[in-house]
């Protein structure tokens, strides 16, 4: 067991400082969360940026277009840009984490040529059209049909919670093509230009107040046979490609910001008085020993990754129980800081207190990790 | 980095998992519970509390020690793991101690074995396990209090586990047992296995160095880890055996995210034991300074023996939630682990003051101030 750097480790980190030092300040300022189009150029121009310096796609498969760097070197990445304060990935989100590893895996060589050298070069924004009104938890149950016509798949049905769907380009769409086959056997993952005839995104307001994500409405849209990526009805098993990564690393730099945020609040309460408060103090500790612990547990998996080679496993499902109720209590401690002041929107924190709100639920709800664990960690007896 | 434990770290603890096995199983453990019964109802049965009560293991009596086992723990290795190799040690660090402390309190092995290990390179016999030390480790301020918490009507003093089959006490200036004893009044215990006696407030002095007490509440931590995991596997194999409504109990999801919610705790639990031994090691090779990461070592610690206190005794619960009115019985395990939760949760480090080490620490951390988080969007992700 070790927690030390090696020698590469440490020449890698100290480049990545020494170029965030000096392009951070470069950084035009951040848009407004309701200026989409300047989202979408902030984001996508980070990206860029990224790519010219050589961190784009660090986890990336070097045949893919990416640095074909292990999980520990991804985590000193994202450790350390966290740290520094970079931009969040913000809308590259589906195409970095989600979209582009799946092709990368799944795709030929001809799709991977066309969807991921955009993406690394913050070009192309993709959003996930997974969840449907009737398809949440029980993804596998979606109804939104494609059926094959020539050398393209007709598209009809809704998707909805689509993150980004506003200013994406491409969809990675999950759709059933045979209706008859077992529920897992009949889906197709297509891969759709969010502009083609017949798509319409309607946009949803979040609790929040922003409108974080979207319905999508597809009536007759047509989708080109060639971007399907892997075989037809087996949209399945390329989904679960996708989803594991989506349980795996996807939350790191968040567990680094949420210990700056800890730090910030004991500042706070400090300036305010509430330190005084032995019931406040302790609560700060006990968050403080949670974090941390997080941390580690991101490090034991990422060890546990690199040892086997491969995409972190169910481990992930222990590691996002344990952060999204953290991550939940850390807001309700800051708004035991800020007292009354918690009420007022122009608070950070009281807006991070709302949108935490969503942690518990993203992703796969809290349940249906618990169930995750209890069944295929434990090996308990499956359900129903 | 790599957190996994090595080959070698895995075999060290496979090798004190087969002792434990071989020397410690159910059997042996359930009969020194009814040993320690028998020698005087530690366990202060029903309420009554007659002369019962009075009990604890007599002195110079057996106790819950079972002398030859710790002597070959000794011969193992088990207290002189850190000790130099020049000194007759094993010359390991933390980080191989908490997996060999994580293998006895998985197996509920009773006795001071924090106390006697971190004894092995100052109380004679420590070392190869021919000696029994305890310590005043019982709360945050042992004897400083005076026995404040005492009972209206219970005699003032300081309550210590052990002492009757201790040939030592650890800590500067800290009379042998023996005098301690002549003293002391013996207490039921809630742990049927760990004997109490109320003493005298010892001097209250610079209590323990704050070196070892930062040890003994990582050691312990260890100790909760084991029992917290050990507790979720005994769980998981009650849900798969009882059955109820004509299926296992384990298929409902209230009995299996109980079951899952256990594992959480203990897989946080043991990456902060793990990183917080990792990291005192580094720290005392660099000579002070904490290893990559959050924190100083000391607060890593304080942190890892939270979160270890609260796997073992939630996880001791939801145990007993998972067994039903098995569960309450004295014949199944459960309320071993949790007795012996609540006992360590007493020892080296509280957790208030834990929490207090961990809010010192943020507070200092904070004084560097870190960007101004205005950042959209953060963690909307999907
Ligand atoms: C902020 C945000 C962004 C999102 N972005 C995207 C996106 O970009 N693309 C996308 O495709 N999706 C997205 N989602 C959708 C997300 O994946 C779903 O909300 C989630 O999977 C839950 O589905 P649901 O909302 O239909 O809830 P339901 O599945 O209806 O669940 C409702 C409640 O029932 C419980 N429940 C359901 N089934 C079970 C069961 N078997 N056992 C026990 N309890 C159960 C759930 O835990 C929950 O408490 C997003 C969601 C949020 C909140």
């Amino acid at each position: 067991m070790d927690l030390a750097e090696t020698e590469e480790e440490r020449e890698f980190r100290a480049g990545l400082r020494a170029w965030l030092a000096k392009t951070l300040p470069e950084l035009p300022p951040r848009p407004s969360p309701d200026d989409w189009p300047g989202r979408r150029a902030y984001d996508l121009g980070w990206q860029r940026r990224l790519y010219d310096a050589g961190y784009a796609g660090l986890h990336w498969p070097v045949d893919a277009g990416g640095r074909g760097a292990g999980p520990t070197r991804h985590l000193a990445f994202l450790e350390e840009t966290e740290r520094a304060g970079a931009p969040y990935v913000g809308a590259n989100f589906v195409g970095l984490l989600h979209a582009g590893p799946t092709i990368a895996a799944e795709g030929t060589p001809a799709q991977r040529a066309r969807w991921l050298p955009p993406v690394l070069r913050g070009e192309e924004v993709w959003c996930q059209g997974f969840s449907e009104p009737g398809a949440g938890s029980d993804l596998a149950s979606l109804r939104t049909r494609a059926v094959r016509d020539g050398d393209a798949y007709t598209v009809t049905g809704s998707k909805v919670w689509t993150s980004h769907a506003e200013i994406a380009d491409w969809c990675e769409l999950l759709v059933r093509t045979d209706p008859d086959a077992p529920r897992h056997r009949g889906l197709t993952w297509l891969a759709m230009p969010m502009d083609a005839p017949g798509v319409t995104v309607r946009p949803l307001r979040t609790l929040a107040g922003s409108a974080e994500f979207a319905e999508v409405f597809l009536d007759g849209v047509r989708v080109p046979v060639a971007y399907r990526v892997g075989a037809e009805n087996d949209g399945w098993r390329v989904t679960m490609t996708t989803l594991s990564f989506e349980r795996g690393t996807a939350f790191v730099g968040e567990v680094v910001a949420c210990r700056r945020t800890l730090g910030a609040l004991a500042r706070a309460a400090r300036a305010n008085g509430r330190w005084d408060d032995p019931v406040l103090r302790r609560r700060l500790g006990r968050l403080a020993a949670e974090f941390a612990a997080l941390w580690r547990l991101t490090q034991w998996n990422v060890s546990a990754a690199e040892r086997t080679g491969g995409v972190p496993g169910a481990g992930g499902s222990v590691f996002k129980l344990a952060y999204s109720q953290a991550r939940q209590e850390l807001y309700d401690a800051a708004a035991e800081v800020l007292g009354a002041e918690a009420l007022a929107l122009e608070e950070e924190w009281v807006r991070e207190r709302l949108s935490s709100l969503s942690y518990t639920i993203a992703a796969g709800t809290s349940q249906i990790q618990h169930t995750i664990v209890a069944e295929r960690i434990l090996g308990l007896p499956k359900g129903r | 980095m790599d957190f996994q434990p090595t080959q070698e770290q895995d075999d060290l603890r496979a090798g004190v998992r087969a002792l434990l096995a071989r020397r410690f199983g159910r059997e042996a453990l359930r009969a020194a519970v009814d040993r320690a019964e028998a020698e005087g109802g530690a366990a202060g049965r029903g309420a009554g509390c007659g002369d019962a009560c009075r009990g604890g293991p007599a002195a110079g009596g057996p106790g819950a020690v079972d002398r030859g086992l710790w002597r070959e723990l000794g011969a193992a290795g088990f207290f002189a793991l850190r000790l130099p190799e020049a000194d007759g040690g094993v010359g390991l660090g933390l980080a191989e101690a908490v997996l060999v402390f994580e293998e006895a309190g998985r197996a509920l092995l009773p006795g001071p074995l924090v106390a006697t290990h971190l004894a092995a390179g100052c109380v004679g016999g420590a070392a190869d396990g021919t000696a029994v030390v305890t310590a005043f480790d019982l709360g945050d301020r042992p004897g400083g209090d005076g026995g404040a918490g005492a009972g209206a009507g219970a005699a003032p003093g300081v309550l210590v586990t052990h002492l009757a089959e201790a040939d030592a006490v650890l800590g500067t200036g800290a009379a042998p047992p023996a005098a301690l004893l002549s003293a002391a009044l013996p207490v039921p215990s809630a742990d049927p296995l760990t004997p109490l006696h109320r003493v005298p407030p010892p001097d209250p002095g610079p209590g323990p160095h704050a070196r070892l007490r930062d040890e003994g509440a990582l050691l312990t931590a260890a100790l909760q880890l084991g029992s917290a995991l050990r507790t979720v596997e005994l769980a998981v194999r009650y849900a798969g055996e009882r059955e109820q409504f004509g299926r296992p109990i384990g298929a409902f999801q209230a009995v299996q995210h109980l079951c899952s919610g256990m594992l959480v705790r203990a897989e946080v639990a043991r990456t902060a034991v793990y990183a917080a031994a990792v990291g005192a090691d580094a720290a005392d090779r660099a000579g002070g300074a904490g290893a990559a990461g959050f924190g100083s070592a000391a607060a890593e610690i304080a942190g890892a023996k939270l979160l270890a206190d609260r796997a073992a005794a939630a996880n001791a619960r939801d145990c007993l939630q998972v067994y039903g009115g098995m569960g309450f019985t004295w014949e199944a395990d459960v309320h071993l682990h949790l007795k012996r939760a609540w006992v360590r949760a007493e020892q080296w480090r509280t957790a208030a003051a834990a929490e207090e080490v961990l809010a010192a620490e943020l507070l200092a951390g904070a004084r560097q101030p870190g960007r101004e988080g205005a950042s959209y969007a953060r963690g909307g992700g999907l």
